[in-house]
Order: structure tokens, then C-alpha cells, then sequence
């Protein structure tokens, strides 16, 4: 039986105790935590994990920068220094960022946004939590017994021919995990189409869902691309065949293409469920249905499409032809049209809005400032003459370090605190959030601006031994670091102070559109009392507040 | 959907439907989408493997059409024609579930089943062969090539055992799938609402054999014999 449920009030009461049956105190057994099938609680599993391999990528890029604070190889030899940047890279890259928003706020937030019950394969969603732990610990296993000093991308024939260290355990790790990857897409996906609750059509869902689809449309189509080039990678190493071995007649670089023609993508992967996020965040706090719902959201899937044609522009000086390197040059500046109709929008969103700036703005205007920086200078790598120059320089690292730091872990925090309450029953404390949003914008800037002016100058990435000169700029970056690993500690310590102490949060604290708000904090196992039926446009704002007061124009 | 068929009470939820769906309509789109955007994962795996195929092949077409020319096109074409029987047998084993003919059923299971043994068998004949022949460049095995283009030949002969093989491995796969269900359907499952996992397994099935229907022209049929 169903009932149509209306909006909120403007103003709920605040409850003074949690609902009495939600997802969470459903049960306390082992088994009812390792063996559920809840989409949310899974989520929680995601959650766990990839802190966890957070904080080892994290731990990773503390030594690498402590390294970097004289130009002299002082605290670490050569060898391991290799070792661990591409142990940063490899967690970082396939063990956090990939699945980060995706895992832990799709599963979440995916059945709850579309008002179903569940994802429409509640068992493979669990599976893919299983597959996730195990490629990871064959990473972590790799990592032990000695390290990968490929660097993330396994560049033949490092990997292959003259490799000498644990490669494959990584490998193999990667490959694991990718089809958990799949498989949450893929369930995505069906879910989106065919889950939908009554009266929800395509042009009414959040934007959220449309970069989560945009999403896995890319983790569904790219990852086995990658999954058959490492494959290829470990058939040349135990079956001895030569498909990189330039002695046959095999070719290098046709790894490269193909590892690039998933990893180019996969920065979508990593990128567009912030900007999923961010498209939440900012006509909550802008009291405002946003500008341009139909661009946002369909510029997800130009992103997409463009995302499978550039791969190329990572090989200018590969041995690529010119005439290809000048396809892919201007195939990736077509990318950024559909970004910037996204930064218009959000910015156009804002204007003659009630803004207010919550924790969770905070890092959404964040995002939107970083990734403008990150993505404006994508432009001059993507250019043929000036990639030329600063190719394989900290240019390049300070560039995807915006794209990937200052954009998708910004969003990957602000969504969490935007959904905290929904996700825990409780209220983060408020004023440390807002202080710990700015220590990371300004600890994050500190930082990486400084390797974008190294990069300039020359300074090649993955060396630990530099001129002296470059050092002013290489302490100024670890300094950042430090300020940055400060800015991270405090949400990890606040946000589980908040589960026993915060206060208990109302179904929707933010008076916040869409489904996921209608339903109790934290959601009933069941998410929703009674199947909604949803007759609003996405993000009535108007709708919740009323009548502006001034009645001038809203 | 549309809300006036929503808003009828159910009585009581068929048992062949999960928790997480409205109707069994609902469950059987969400089921045949879910195998179809598998399949396309399938199709970017393989792709892979034909773009190194492709590559290779017009760098040096003599080496690759000499190369072929070693395969054998009788049980190559004897093979093809035994999955696509399989095909049928487990496209008739689909009606059979849906039409709840359950012996039926557990005979084209078995059929198909035993079809697919019979490729892998023939294909483990080619691979001694090959063997015998020293034409498997594999773990450092001789390669005994006496054509010219030495490189090139043997590049063809890794990509023809790693094409073969990974689909060799996806016959595994479907073949431990259609025991678990020839299982099933021995003791009476999977019939009429409760067919699906035959639906799926068939696309699936008739996934690798359209692999196998691209594999054997590019591998067995290139350059004139």
C-alpha cells in the first residue's frame, strides 16, 4: 500500500531520540554485518575499508614528502622512495578514490534517492564488498613482502620485462578489484533504470544520480579494458609470451594505450561523483533549484563520452604519431566544454540565492574553486607544445593532485558531512567542522600550488634528489602537507566523537529536497515506511521555504 | 510504472520474487539488463585482445595468414558447429523452463552441457598438437617455425592460445554454471517464474559463442589456403 508523502515542514522540531527500529540497530551479530545484504549497511563496510587504505596511501605521502624537505636523499634510499610514491599512487588511485563516493555514498544514497528498497542485486553489491577486501590484500601483501616501484601505471616493460619487484601481487590486486568496480556500476545502473519509484522520471531525479550513472556507464565499460591489459601484462610474465616484448615484434606502447584508455576515464570515474555532490550540496544551501538542471546533468555523460576519446594526450612524447597526439590534443579540450557548463552552472546557481555556509558548503565551493584551478591548468597539458615542456614534471602532479584532492576528496568530505546525519542518526559538531574545511582548502593549497611553479621550473616528478634551488618551494609544499594531514585528523576524530556525543539529528536537518530526506534518520532497514510517489520537480526549494518574506522576487 | 497500478493492495508476494522489487515484470527487466551490461563488460575485455590482434596482424599479414595456415580448419569448423548446436539445445532449454517441461528441461541441459565438453575437448586436442608440433611458444617451450618472419608467427600463436584460452576459460565458467543448474532442474526448479537463472546463463552462453563466431574466421580463415 502506498501513501503520498509531502514534503517536510519548513521547520521540524528537533527530535529529542533517535527512531526506534533503524538500519543500524537491526541487529549486532558478526554475521549481520559480514553477511548483510542492506545496501546501507554494506555502505558502512565501504566506509571502514577505504579509510583504512585512506590513511595507508596518506601515511605513504607523509614519508615521500618529508623526503622532499631537503634536495639530498636523507631519509630514505632511492629504491624505497620508489616504492612508496607508487605505493601512494596504487592506494590512493584504486583503493580510495575510485571507490570512494561511489561505494560508500552510491550504495547509500542510490536506493534511498530513487525510493527503493534495496539496489536490484542486493548480493552482488556484497560481493563486491568481499572482492574489494580481497584485491586489497593482495595490494597489502605486495606492500609487505617488498613493494612495486612501477609507479600506478605499470608502464611496460618496467612491469614486464625488467621488473624486479612484487608487480604482480599488485597486479593482480588491481584486477580483483576492478570487478568490484564492475559490479557495483553495473548494479548502479540497473537500479537507476529499473527502481525508480512512482512518478520519478529521468528529468525529476537528482543530480546525483545522474553523475552516479554517468559514473558507472565508465566503470562498466572501462575497467575490463584495464583488467585485460594487466592481464596481458601477467601472461607475459608467467607464460613467457611477448605481447610488450619489442623482441617479436610486440609493442610498449600498446600498453600504454591501453591502460589509458581505462585510466584517462577512471579520473572521471574519481571526479564526477564529487561534482554529483557538489550539484546536491549547492541549491541546498543556496535555498534554490539549480540553474541549468537539464545542462548539469547531461553534461555528466558528454564527460563521459569525451572521457573514452583522450587517452592519448598522456603519451605526447611516447613515440605517439603527431598527427594522433594533434587529435587527442583537441579531443581533450572538447572535455572541457562540458566542465565548465557544470562551473557555470553551480556559479549561476548562487546568484540572488540565501546562501549559507555550512561545513558541507564550505567544501562544495571549495570544490568548485580547486577544480576550476585543476581543470584550467588540464588545459595546458593538454595543449601539444606546452606538454612538451612540463610533461612528467610536478606540473602535471600538482594538476591531477587539484583535480583529484582538491576536487574528489573536497566533494568525497562534503558529502559525508552533508549526509552524516542521515548516514548515523547524529549531528557532527559544527564549529570544528567548519575549522577543519579551512585548515584543508588552505593546507591543501599550500601544498600543491608550490609544485605547480616547481613543475614550471623544471623540477621532474618522481626524483627525490633536486637542485638546491627548488628547495624553498619543496619545504613550503611539505609544510602544507602537514597542515593538510592536521586538516584531515580532525573530521576523522569529530565525526566519531559524534556518534556517541553528537546531537541527534531530525530526518532532515538541512530542510533539504529530495527523497533520502523524507524518510527517518537513520533509515528503517526497509528505507521507506511506504513506497513514495514523488509529483515535485527535483529541488523545489520554493516549495519547502514558501513565500520569500520580503515578498520580492524569490 | 504508473501510480493507479501501484496503489492496488498485493495480497501476497509471489515466492519467486526478492524482497527488493515491486512485481516480477519489474525483476525479470532488472535481471536481463543486468546480464546484458555484463556481456558489454565482456565485449570491452575481449576488445583488448582483438585490438592487439589487429595491430599485430597489419604490421606483418604474410606472417600472420603463414601462421594460420598451421591451424587445423577441419576441427577448427567441426568445433564451431558444435557450440552453435549448444546454442540451440540451451535456447530450447530456456522455452523448456519457461513452459515448466522440467524433463525436457534437465535433457537439453544435459545436451548442452555435453556439447560444450566435446569443444573443449576438441580444442585440448588442437592445443597437444600444436604442442607435439613445437608451435606453442608458451613458458618457454621451443618455437619450431621454419617460415620467415619469426617474430610475427610467434606473436600470432600467443595471441591464438590466449584468444582461445580465455574463451576456453568462459566455457569453464558456463559449463559449471549448467551443472549447478542441470542439478536444479533434476530436482524441480528453475521452472516456469523461477527460470531466470536459465535465461541469464543462456544470454551468457550465447555470449561466448559469438566470441568463438568472430575467433574462428580472424584465427583459422585468414589468407588464402
Amino acid at each position: 500500500m502506498t501513501v503520498l508523502i509531502d514534503n517536510p515542514p519548513p521547520i521540524s522540531p528537533p527530535p529529542q531520540q533517535a527512531p526506534r527500529h533503524h538500519y543500524l540497530n537491526s541487529g549486532y551479530s558478526f554475521r549481520s554485518w559480514f553477511l548483510t545484504t542492506d545496501h546501507k549497511r554494506i555502505a558502512i563496510l565501504y566506509l571502514l575499508s577505504i579509510t583504512f587504505f585512506f590513511s595507508i596511501g596518506g601515511l605513504a605521502a607523509t614519508i615521500v614528502r618529508l623526503d622532499l624537505m631537503t634536495p639530498q636523499a636523507d631519509l630514505v634510499q632511492t629504491e624505497t622512495y620508489n616504492k612508496l610514491f607508487t605505493a601512494h599512487g596504487v592506494i590512493m588511485v584504486f583503493f580510495f578514490l575510485v571507490p570512494s563516493i561511489p561505494s560508500v555514498l552510491g550504495n547509500f544514497l542510490v536506493p534511498l534517492m530513487v525510493g527503493a528498497r534495496d539496489l536490484a542485486f542486493p548480493k552482488l553489491n556484497l560481493l563486491s564488498w568481499y572482492i574489494y577486501v580481497l584485491g586489497g590484500l593482495f595490494t597489502l601483501y605486495a606492500l609487505l613482502a617488498g613493494g612495486v616501484d612501477t609507479g600506478w601505471t605499470f608502464y611496460a616493460p618496467y612491469s614486464s620485462t625488467y621488473s624486479n619487484t612484487y608487480v604482480m601481487a599488485t597486479a593482480i590486486g588491481i584486477f580483483i578489484t576492478g570487478f568490484s568496480s564492475i559490479l557495483t556500476g553495473l548494479n548502479f545502473i540497473v537500479t537507476i533504470h529499473k527502481m525508480r519509484a512512482p512518478g520519478l522520471t529521468w528529468f525529476r531525479l537528482p543530480l546525483f544520480i545522474w553523475s552516479t550513472y554517468a559514473t558507472s556507464l565508465i566503470m562498466v565499460l572501462g575497467t575490463p579494458v584495464l583488467a585485460i591489459s594487466l592481464f596481458l601484462v601477467a601472461m607475459e610474465r608467467f607464460l613467457g609470451i611477448g605481447i610488450f616484448d619489442p623482441r617479436l615484434g610486440g609493442d610498449p606502447i600498446l600498453f600504454q594505450h591501453l591502460f589509458w584508455f581505462y585510466s584517462h576515464p577512471a579520473v572521471y570515474i574519481m571526479i564526477l561523483p564529487s561534482m554529483g555532490v557538489v550539484s546536491e550540496i549547492i541549491p541546498c544551501f543556496s535555498r534554490k533549484r539549480p540553474f541549468g538542471y537539464a545542462a548539469i546533468g547531461l553534461s555528466s555523460f558528454g564527460i563521459a563520452v569525451f572521457s573514452f576519446l583522450v587517452w592519448g594526450h598522456h603519451m605526447f612524447v611516447s613515440g605517439q604519431s603527431v598527427y594522433a597526439g594533434l587529435v587527442f590534443s583537441l579531443l581533450s579540450y572538447l572535455v572541457a566544454v562540458p566542465s565548465a557548463i557544470k562551473v557555470f552552472n553551480w556559479t549561476a546557481s548562487l546568484h540572488k540565492g540565501s546562501i549559507s555556509f555550512e561545513t558541507p558548503m564550505l567544501y562544495a565551493l571549495g570544490f568548485v574553486g580547486l577544480f576550476t584551478l585543476g581543470g584550467l591548468t588540464g588545459l595546458f597539458v593538454a595543449a601539444l607544445a606546452v606538454d612538451v615542456h612540463v610533461h612528467d614534471t610536478y606540473f602535471v602532479v600538482a594538476h591531477f593532485h587539484y583535480i583529484m584532492v582538491g576536487g574528489a576528496v573536497m566533494g568525497y568530505l562534503g558529502g559525508i558531512h552533508f549526509w552524516w546525519s542521515k548516514m548515523t542518526g547524529r549531528l557532527y559538531p559544527e564549529g570544528w567542522a567548519r575549522f577543519s574545511a579551512i585548515l584543508i582548502f588552505v593546507g591543501f593549497n599550500l601544498t600543491f600550488f608550490p609544485q605547480y611553479i616547481l613543475g614550471y621550473l623544471g623540477m621532474p616528478r618522481r626524483y627525490h634528489v633536486y637542485p638546491a634551488e627548488f628547495q624553498v618551494l619543496n619545504v613550503m609544499s611539505s609544510a602544507g602537507a602537514s597542515i593538510l594531514a592536521v586538516g584531515y585528523f580532525f573530521p576523522f576524530t569529530y565525526l566519531l566523537w559524534s556518534l556517541r556525543f553528537g546531537k541527534i539529528a531530525s530526518a532532515n536537518p538541512w530542510r533539504a529536497a529530495g527523497l533520502e530526506w523524507q524518510t527517518t534518520s537513520p533509515p528503517p532497514t526497509e528505507n521507506f515506511e511506504v513506497t513514495p510517489i514523488v509529483v515535485d520537480e527535483a529541488y523545489d526549494y520554493r516549495r519547502i521555504d514558501g513565500p520569500p518574506a520580503d515578498g520580492g522576487a524569490p | 510504472m504508473n501510480a493507479d497500478v501501484d496503489v492496488k493492495p498485493v495480497p501476497q508476494a509471489p515466492l519467486s520474487l526478492a524482497h527488493q522489487f515491486d512485481d516480477l515484470v519489474q525483476q525479470r527487466e532488472a535481471d536481463d539488463l543486468g546480464m546484458w551490461l555484463f556481456l558489454c563488460t565482456e565485449i570491452m575485455f575481449f576488445g583488448g585482445l582483438f585490438l592487439a590482434y589487429t595491430i599485430y596482424r597489419s604490421r606483418d599479414e604474410a606472417a600472420f595468414a603463414a601462421a594460420s595456415h598451421e591451424l587445423d580448419l577441419f576441427w577448427g569448423t567441426v568445433n564451431t558447429a558444435v557450440l552453435l548446436t549448444s546454442s540451440l539445445t540451451i535456447a530450447l532449454a530456456h522455452h523448456a523452463a519457461e513452459s515448466s517441461r522440467r524433463s525436457q528441461l534437465v535433457a537439453l541441459l544435459a545436451a548442452t552441457l555435453v556439447l560444450g565438453s566435446v569443444f573443449l575437448g576438441i580444442k585440448g586436442l588442437e592445443y597437444h598438437h600444436k604442442y607435439v608440433h613445437g608451435l606453442m611458444p608458451l613458458l618457454g617451450l621451443p618455437f619450431e617455425w621454419q617460415g620467415p618472419s619469426r617474430g610475427h608467427a610467434e606473436l600470432f600463436f600467443d595471441l591464438y592460445f590466449l584468444m582461445t584460452g580465455i574463451h576456453a576459460l568462459h566455457m569453464l565458467i558456463g559449463l559449471g554454471i549448467l551443472l549447478v543448474l542441470l542439478i536444479q532442474a533434476s530436482r524441480g526448479r528453475l521452472l516456469g517464474d523461477f527460470s531466470a537463472p536459465v535465461r541469464v546463463t543462456g544470454l551468457y552462453w550465447h555470449f561466448v559463442d559469438i566470441v568463438w563466431v568472430f575467433l574462428f574466421p580472424l584465427l583459422y580463415l585468414i589468407g588464402a589456403r
